[in-house]
């Protein structure tokens, strides 16, 4: 491990324990009477791989020759969680469009009385937080414009989605990981399932059981943020090649009942509560957004904060700066009097066009956040998640039946309105890497030429090569006092979180690393995964304590240093309405 | 008249503290709608009468004996069900434990009646009894009323505090009865055998329990000696940090994965009261905590917090309490 | 020898669980998931099945429970179940323990066991010995609680861990027996049990089918009524001692302890 002397160390140069291809890549499939034989297999139960398997399942449905050809079981979904929308978290403000064309004999009513939609966005506001006291208001920058659009939950939307794709004839394999690819003569075959019932140690346990290949006709890559065969199959595939790097963002959200209904959408652009000056890497915002559960009649309030990860204060914590974001005046006159309801954690993609990898590979496809298809300008990508799973629906159909190369898949989004909104905004994040104050000029400009300047590619540059320092963001965080305020521990408590106490450790770190990891890891982690130990030296090598039973799967630490690998089928959170 | 019947288990010449308990609680409540309190007893040559009217000074008037295997709750179900049928009692009353539950469901499908179990609180209303228990994690009480002519309730453990009184003797009557079938297949082949050193940690009355407070595995010993001093049904407790760290084992931990308890002292060592270790022992009688952070979310929840470092305070507590108990 | 499972679908355990502020009921919608404990009673069902001391021709779930009640079905047969029969009727629901034995019972009866397993208690905490209920209906002896079953002597060697220590039992058959979570480790169904479960018989019955007087079930034939849930006596705020002289603390935590007898 290099000495550092004083100089900040990168979390890259502590790279996982882990060889992606040739650990999450398995060569050929079992035989015949061993394995289980799809027509397709979704991997992901989220917004893209279920609508990916709704449009599959109307196509088929209107095909029945199609559709007896695949089999027994057409389309399979692989889901980790106990019931997909599980380990789904977004915002959320949707653009209505994708999902009505996905669901066009639903009214935007049903989504209300289906208790995934919250409510019509009918006024919006962007604060600028120049301090904890004050706020400013911007005229709503074009990409906050959202009147028409629906505040959602996608938890609350994947259950929907699993219904239908169960009531359109798939079979929804809950509690299921997929863990490895299968690949044969550069072709995807199939995924194979985790196995259940291992020790601490990774031995097996008197219940031990194995996983079990699954062969399909065509593999559908939904896994969201940090896809863990996406990530694979990019290796395996040069996914990636010319393209620029993926960079993520990590947003903690909380759900408060409240006894005044919020009327508005609101984002905040910072500065506060991140620093200002660069040195710290801190760009970040937040949002409000008010919800309307027409089935209990109860006032919501969705409240998240996202940060990008390329933060350089090793003590930066998305978590207590959402609590500290609470402090503003402005945000406990909208929470007063109410009650915390759900908490939650993820990442997501923020690379944006240029960091998209090629979604398509011989025998597979990549959908929604696994392909990095979000726009944070906007803070939009769910409803690009249900129009990619759409549009790879359409190109798996015309692939069956006649033969099409899934790569029209590839120009079909290109030419939709995933490529033409990430395209305008292709550009538009890369300057706030120099800084909020530096940035952000030239990030209004991209903003207000509709993406024509600046022109060209930018460059981003890999999350875990930013060298970390122990600054002082931490002194600002207020204490949790069980009510307002809280901890981690009692947040990942409401996630839902179960994990089997003997499960093996399925995130991967190294062993020692430098006392500036060790910090970024444990601030960073939203759910108390990383603990500095209290003998541990102030400076030079720490073996951090890995929680792993707290982890909520947000994905983070893959982007700082590490790799989450999906646990065991079951485990994790139970998001509800987030 | 609206009379209550309760079960009353013995063993080896004593009687349970759960059925004491059921018998204090069903004597004060009968009085209060006018009614007395009887008992049955179910058992062999063991069950004296003067052991039997003994439960007088709980507040029983009579007590109802049956000869017939003990340890079993379906020949009780059988004597119950005649002792109700001839006298008409209106509530079936048992302590907290394994037979209290199987009696009483038994009970239930035999009389067709309702049935309330893990109740905390039994009060008189309008003349009749309503049973209160916890549900929700312990977040909510349910109130439970009754129709029909029997209605029973189960306490939960320690529900039902045990009160003497100057009730005197009881009246002993013996019944008669004919078991059913089904009650005279299961045969009891060993019982109460006790199986190593290890207290129960779910029946134990006094837990100390452990946190990442103390610091390192060796101080367990500082808990263990408390327990000790404490004697009788005590024993040592770990949260799931110390179990995962491999300072204490498995068997012992207490937490939302792990067991739970209530116990009446509930004393915890180095514990910050997170609520995943809350939820396995909120209920406990009376909690102490001792914590050197002032800011611990356990003092939110504890009967009495003490503030400071238990490196000092847990030896001295165990020599003043040795002291107590041996002097 | 044919074996019934008892199972119950019961809301998931990280649901937060609450009650339904329109109707003052508990509110059962949210994930629902096989009840744990009815896991442990399938394993201790296909433990003596491949253990080989009884020759065990059927295995059947069963449950009683509306219509989402058939994925613990599902469940219980991808662990191994070879069929399940779904007891389902508006006239049940909003039985309590005593109907709800009374019930099974008549639909257990049309299956004539030759041994009746299930979990010790529901996750949702609300029915704790309904096999003692089960046993009653049936006239077949029972127990609850039990870790450890062997089949012997044509019976049931059964052991529990009771008031005063464990306990072993012999019971004759046929029996209804409640298990403990210790008694085993449930085995993990593979995917190929799981997707092959939605082939196996399913059988769905109402109460006019297995005799069920209805004056006993439903809410009209039980007996006991629970409501008025409110939040229990907030406790009082505990005292605080900041340990300056740790001798004068210990003597204020010993007189704390006398007062509440517990020393």
């Amino acid at each position: 491990m290099a000495s550092h002397n004083g100089s900040a160390p990168a979390p890259a140069e502590s790279p996982p324990p882990v060889d992606s291809v040739r650990e999450f890549v398995k060569q050929g499939l079992d035989s015949e009477d061993e394995r289980i034989d799809v027509g397709v297999v979704i991997v992901g139960g989220g917004t893209a791989g279920l609508a990916c398997a709704n449009r599959l399942l109307q196509l088929l449905g209107d095909d029945s020759e199609l559709m007896e050809s695949l089999g027994e079981v057409p389309v399979a979904i692989i889901e980790k969680a106990k019931t997909c929308g599980g380990h789904n978290l977004s915002g959320a403000v949707m653009r209505p469009g994708p999902l009505q064309e996905l669901f066009p004999d639903m009214t935007r009513e049903d989504w209300r009385k289906e208790r995934f939609a919250f409510g019509e966005v009918k006024k919006e506001a962007v604060y600028m937080l120049p301090n904890g006291k004050a706020k400013l208001r911007i005229p709503t920058p074009p990409p906050f414009k959202n009147h028409g659009n629906e505040v959602i939950s996608v938890s609350s939307l994947a259950r929907y989605q699993q219904r239908m794709a169960e009531e359109g004839g798939a079979y929804v394999l809950t509690e299921t990981s997929a863990t490895q690819l299968i690949v044969e003569d550069g072709r995807v075959l199939g995924v194979r399932s985790g196995d259940k019932g291992r020790g601490k140690d990774g031995e097996p346990l008197s219940n031990f059981e194995p996983g079990t290949d699954i062969g399909a006709k065509v593999t559908v890559l939904a896994e969201g943020c940090w896809g863990h065969l996406t990530g694979a199959a990019i290796k395996e595939f040069g996914l990636a090649e010319n393209r620029e790097p993926q960079v993520w963002e990590l947003g903690v959200k909380e759900l408060w009942k409240v006894p005044k209904p919020l009327d508005r959408v609101i984002h905040t652009i910072g500065p506060w509560p991140l620093r200002v000056a660069s040195k710290y890497g801190q760009i970040g915002g937040t949002w409000l957004y008010p919800m309307k559960d027409e089935k209990s009649g109860d006032d919501l309030v969705s409240i998240g904060f996202v940060i990008d990860l390329d933060y350089r204060d090793a003590t930066t914590s998305a978590h207590d700066l959402l609590q500290l974001f609470k402090t503003h005046p402005f945000v406990k006159e909208i929470l007063d009097g109410g009650e915390r309801v759900g908490w939650g954690a993820k990442a997501l993609p923020g690379g944006g066009y240029w960091s998209m990898p090629k979604l398509t590979m011989p025998g597979a496809l990549l959908v929604g956040d696994s392909a990095g298809m979000v726009d944070t300008v906007s803070l939009k990508g769910v409803h690009h998640c249900i129009k990619s799973g759409f549009l790879s629906a359409e190109a798996i159909y015309k692939s069956l039946k006649g033969g099409e190369s899934l790569e029209s898949y590839e120009q079909a989004v290109e030419n939709s309105s995933i490529g033409k909104e990430l395209y305008q905004v292709r550009n538009t994040r890369q300057p706030f890497s120099k800084g909020f104050i530096q940035g952000a000029p030239v990030v209004n400009l991209a903003i207000a030429t509709k993406g024509k300047i600046p022109g060209g590619r930018l460059e981003w540059h890999r999350n875990d090569e930013e060298p970390m320092f122990i600054g002082d963001t931490r002194e600002r965080y207020p204490k949790p006092d069980g009510k307002y305020i809280f901890d981690k521990l009692s947040s990942v408590y409401i996630s839902g979180n179960a994990t089997r106490d003997d499960a093996p450790n399925h995130i991967r770190v190294q062993k020692e690393v430098p006392r500036e990891i060790a910090e970024t890891w444990e601030w960073m982690c939203p759910a108390g995964v990383y603990e500095i130990p209290d003998d541990a030296p102030e400076s030079g090598p720490v073996d951090v304590i890995v929680n792993y039973t707290n982890c909520v799967q947000c994905g983070a630490i893959t982007a700082k240093g590490g790799r989450l690998t999906p646990p065991e089928g079951g485990d994790g959170p139970l998001y509800t309405l987030t | 008249m609206a009379d209550v019947l309760t079960y009353v288990l013995h063993y080896e010449g004593a009687f349970n503290k759960n059925s004491l308990g059921a018998v204090s609680e069903g004597a004060a409540r009968a009085s209060e709608i006018g009614g007395e309190c009887h008992a049955v007893v179910v058992g062999g040559d063991d069950l004296s009468d003067e052991l039997c009217q003994s439960l007088g000074a709980y507040g029983a008037t009579k007590v109802f004996r049956a000869k017939g295997a003990e340890g079993l709750a379906q020949p009780v179900v059988d004597v119950m069900a005649k002792v109700v049928d001839e006298h008409g009692h209106n509530y079936a009353l048992f302590g907290g434990g394994l037979l209290g539950f199987e009696i009483g469901a038994g009970l239930a499908a035999r009389m067709h009646a309702g049935v309330t179990m893990e109740v905390t609180g039994v009060r008189a209303e309008d003349g009749k009894l309503v049973a209160e228990r916890p549900i929700l994690q312990d977040s909510k009480i349910s109130v439970s009323r009754y129709q029909g002519d029997l209605g029973i309730i189960i306490g939960r453990i320690n529900a039902f505090e045990i009160q003497e009184r100057d009730g005197g003797s009881a009246e002993v009557v013996d019944v008669d009865v004919e078991y059913s079938d089904w009650s005279n297949k299961a045969k009891m082949v060993q019982r109460g055998e006790q199986r190593g050193a290890d207290v129960d940690i779910e029946g134990a009355d006094i837990l100390v329990a452990g946190g990442r407070g103390l610091g390192k595995a060796e101080n367990f010993k500082l808990a263990e000696e408390l327990a000790g001093a404490f004697g009788g049904n005590s024993a040592v407790a770990a949260t799931r940090a110390v179990v995962d760290a491999g300072w204490y084992p498995y068997a012992a931990q207490i937490g939302q994965t792990g067991k739970t308890v209530a116990p009446k002292l509930y004393l915890a060592a180095g514990i910050s009261g997170a609520i995943q270790h809350k939820v396995g022992m909120q209920t406990s009688e009376n909690i102490v905590a001792i914590n050197k952070d002032a800011g611990a979310p356990i003092f939110e929840f504890s009967d009495l917090g003490i503030v400071g470092d238990l490196n000092k305070i847990l030896p001295k507590l165990t020599e003043a309490i040795k002291t107590k108990k041996g002097g | 020898m044919k074996i019934c499972v008892l199972v119950k679908e019961v809301p998931d355990a990280a649901v937060e669980k609450r009650i339904d502020p329109s109707n003052g009921r508990l509110d059962r919608s949210g994930e629902k998931n096989l009840n744990p404990y009815d896991t442990h009673a399938i394993e201790a069902a296909m433990q003596i099945r491949e253990g080989g001391a009884a020759e065990v021709e059927e295995i059947v779930a069963v449950t009683m429970g509306p219509e989402s009640a058939v994925r613990a079905l599902h469940k219980a047969v991808s662990l191994g179940a070879d069929r399940s029969l779904h007891l389902t009727d508006d006239a049940l629901s909003g039985s309590d323990v005593a109907a709800t034995g009374y019930a099974l019972s008549k639909a257990l009866e049309k299956e004539q066991p030759d041994l009746v397993l299930l979990g010790q208690q529901s996750d949702d905490g609300e029915c704790y010995t309904i096999g003692a209920v089960v046993a009653d209906h049936l006239k077949m002896p029972s127990l609850t609680q039990v870790i450890k079953m062997d089949v012997e002597d044509s019976g049931l060697r059964c052991e529990r861990q009771a008031e005063y220590g464990y306990d072993t039992v012999q019971v004759d058959l046929p029996a209804v027996i409640s298990v403990g979570d210790a008694i085993n480790e449930p085995r993990y169904p593979s995917l190929k049990a799981i997707m092959g479960a939605r082939k196996k018989p399913l059988e769905t019955v109402g109460s006019g089918d297995v005799g069920i007087d209805s004056s006993k079930v439903g809410e009209e034939g039980s007996r006991v009524q629970c409501g008025d849930f409110h939040d229990p006596e907030a406790k009082p705020p505990g005292k605080i001692i900041e340990d300056e002289d740790t001798n004068e603390t210990v003597e204020q935590i010993v007189a704390w302890l006398e007062e509440r007898k517990l020393i």
